[in-house]
């Protein structure tokens, strides 16, 4: 606590570990874990990413320099109860075989002195939170799905509702599509709760996905970089991270990337609702964008097939070529994407309502592409 | 042969045989005292030890050869040997059977302990309890059937082993092993074997019913 307000950034001041055989886990490493958000540890297996997320709940302790939690030495606390404070998932996630899930997920509130009754609503109330059924609390285990078993794992960990989250490869068991799911839920989860979570993975894209900063760590427990994703992607600090980060960086970047800020210009448009006069008379090129009542784009319309219609018939029930309104949080990627999939080479921008606001070229989006790097 | 059988079916069920303060119920009754109290006290002495050993992972090396070692002991020189040291009394005979149970209670304690995965463990801890919050709410309720195979284990050991008693003149069904040896009473012989054989098998087949019901819902 400081200044009466929950402060739960985490602090790494000069941290070094080295273990009694001699092996260097973690080496001088200074770095700052925002509060909200996600730090991802990525690196090949062995440079000291356990070990890091180890050092916070004192699971490890550092033989040099300081770890600091909101502020406070995590060794001003005895080290069990600084642990109660902290949710912690591992990989297979460790469950206790002989409890029942919901007793699992009971665990730190009981050992916080909540008493059972209470103790076990909160767990059936997280087993609703983790997206699963309210039945599968009397059940072992071992009578679970591996991924239903890592939901249990991460309901455990918020349990007594902690403001900082360790998970060390929480979904590194699980197979991709249920890890894409897990991926989601979390993202979905940390919305609404706003987690401080130090979160271990091999898996660059699973990095980039769940990220609000990542740290890249290289053998022998050196930090070689730590930035947002976007940002990492754009301008990696060297040959070993731009090398880890593969060879599709720059589509990974575009998909990052959003709109926000791409300019567009004017176009030229008819109402759904207009007449093939008023459609002949808009038309500036080829083709000709058609607007619904609502303001969103109904399609692009071939301003040659208007040839030897009268001019009074109606622009509704033509074909019309689609068109995707792209929001300002959508990403470059998809913008592009619109560009070579759409006849008229542009992409539709639209409001937050919907409602078409211009469009924007290839050559502007490029543009965007090269002032990111 | 046949002869033999129904000599001993005879002294199995007759009804003197098993009255008075020499007849078979006492003889029972004592050589069940004898064995129970030995496991007991061998337990107390064998668990802390083997939970120790599983929980600190401090002197494995103990746990693992001590059960070499109590097959090896010859249980008859430690009555003799305790017997010249201490006099004519049950001590020896305690000593020896608590000395056989304890080896197979810290090796299987120890092994049950150090099956539990390192992963479960490490939660426990992870999750804030202390070193003994994770023996008794995790690690002794994980590892509680091999302790209790540990324990069955001792028991059967002692209820053979149990029939000593007699050898430094007291109860228990030994009595009518070593007087029906002294005797060349073969009937007599036989029928102290079979009851310590049929005590035997019923508590290992009740213990193992036990262990049945209290872990049926463990399919690790
Ligand atoms: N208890 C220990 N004793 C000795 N060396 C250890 C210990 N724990 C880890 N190490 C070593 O420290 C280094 C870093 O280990 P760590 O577990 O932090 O790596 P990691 O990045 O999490 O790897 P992985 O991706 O494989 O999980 C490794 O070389 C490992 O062998
Ligand atoms: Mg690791």
């Amino acid at each position: 606590m400081q200044n009466g307000k929950v402060v739960s950034m985490i602090r790494f001041d000069s941290v070094s570990k080295r273990f009694p055989n001699g092996t260097t886990a973690v080496d001088d490493l200074s770095v700052e874990f925002s509060e909200g958000g996600i730090t991802v540890l990525v690196g090949s297996s062995g440079c000291g990413k356990t070990t890091t997320l180890r050092m916070i709940n004192r699971l490890v302790d550092p033989t040099a320099g300081t770890i600091t939690l909101g502020g406070r030495d995590v060794r001003d606390l005895p080290a069990a109860r600084l642990r109660r404070g902290i949710g912690y998932v591992i990989q297979q996630a460790g469950l206790f075989p002989h409890r029942t899930v919901l007793d699992n997920i009971a665990t730190v509130p009981t050992l916080l002195g909540w008493g059972r009754r209470k103790a076990r609503a909160r767990a059936a109330e997280l087993l609703e939170v983790v997206g699963l059924p309210a039945d599968a609390g009397k059940r072992y285990p071992n009578q679970l799905s591996g991924g239903q078993q890592q939901r249990v794992g991460v309901a455990r960990a918020l349990a007594a509702d902690p403001p900082v989250l360790l998970m060390d490869e929480p979904f590194g068991a699980v197979d991709p599509v249920v890890r894409a799911l897990l991926q989601d839920e979390l993202i979905r989860l940390q919305a609404e709760l706003r987690k401080t979570i130090v979160f271990v993975t091999h898996d660059i894209d699973e990095a980039v996905r769940l990220g609000d900063q990542i740290a890249i760590f290289r053998t022998g427990g050196h930090m070689v970089q730590c930035a947002p994703p976007a940002e990492l992607l754009a301008r990696p600090a060297d040959d070993f991270v731009a090398g880890f980060l593969g060879s599709e960086r720059g589509l990974k970047l575009l998909s990052l990337v959003t709109l926000a800020g791409v300019p567009y210009e004017p176009v030229g448009s008819v109402r759904s609702t207009a007449t093939v006069k008023e459609a002949r008379d808009a038309a500036a090129g080829r083709w000709l964008l058609v607007v619904s009542p609502d303001g969103g784009p109904a399609g692009w319309l071939d301003t040659g097939a208007l040839e030897g219609l009268p001019g009074t018939s109606a622009v509704a029930g033509l074909a019309l070529a689609p068109a995707r309104g792209l929001r300002d949080s959508d990403s470059l990627l998809s913008a592009l994407n619109e560009t070579v999939s759409s006849p008229a080479g542009v992409a539709v921008r639209v409001d937050a309502a919907g409602v078409v606001t211009g469009v924007t070229g290839q050559d502007v989006l490029h543009a965007r592409q090269r002032s990111l790097t | 042969m046949i002869d033999l059988l129904s000599q001993l079916a005879a002294w199995l069920t007759s009804s003197g045989q098993w009255a008075g303060p020499e007849g078979i119920a006492q003889r029972l009754l004592e050589h069940v005292q004898y064995s129970f109290l030995s496991t007991i006290v061998a337990a107390l002495i064998a668990l802390p030890i083997g939970l120790f050993i599983g929980h600190t992972g401090r002197g494995a090396f103990f746990a693992i050869n001590i059960s070499g070692f109590g097959r090896a002991l010859p249980t008859v020189g430690v009555v003799t040997l305790v017997f010249l040291a201490s006099g004519l009394s049950m001590t020896p005979v305690y000593v020896s059977l608590i000395a056989l149970a304890i080896p197979v209670i810290v090796t299987n304690t120890y092994a049950g302990m150090i099956a539990i995965e390192a992963d479960t463990k490490d939660a426990a801890r992870g999750m804030g309890m202390t070193g003994l919050q994770s023996l008794w709410r995790v690690e002794i309720p994980l590892a509680a059937p091999l302790i209790m195979t540990g324990l069955r284990l001792a028991a059967v050991q002692v209820i053979s082993t149990a029939t000593i008693a007699a050898y430094v003149s007291f109860g228990g069904l030994g009595r009518y092993i070593f007087d029906g040896l002294a005797q060349r009473d073969l009937t007599q012989v036989l029928g102290g074997a079979v009851l310590v054989a049929g005590l035997a098998v019923t508590v290992d087949l009740i213990l193992a019913g036990v262990n049945r019901v209290l872990f049926r819902h463990r399919l690790t």
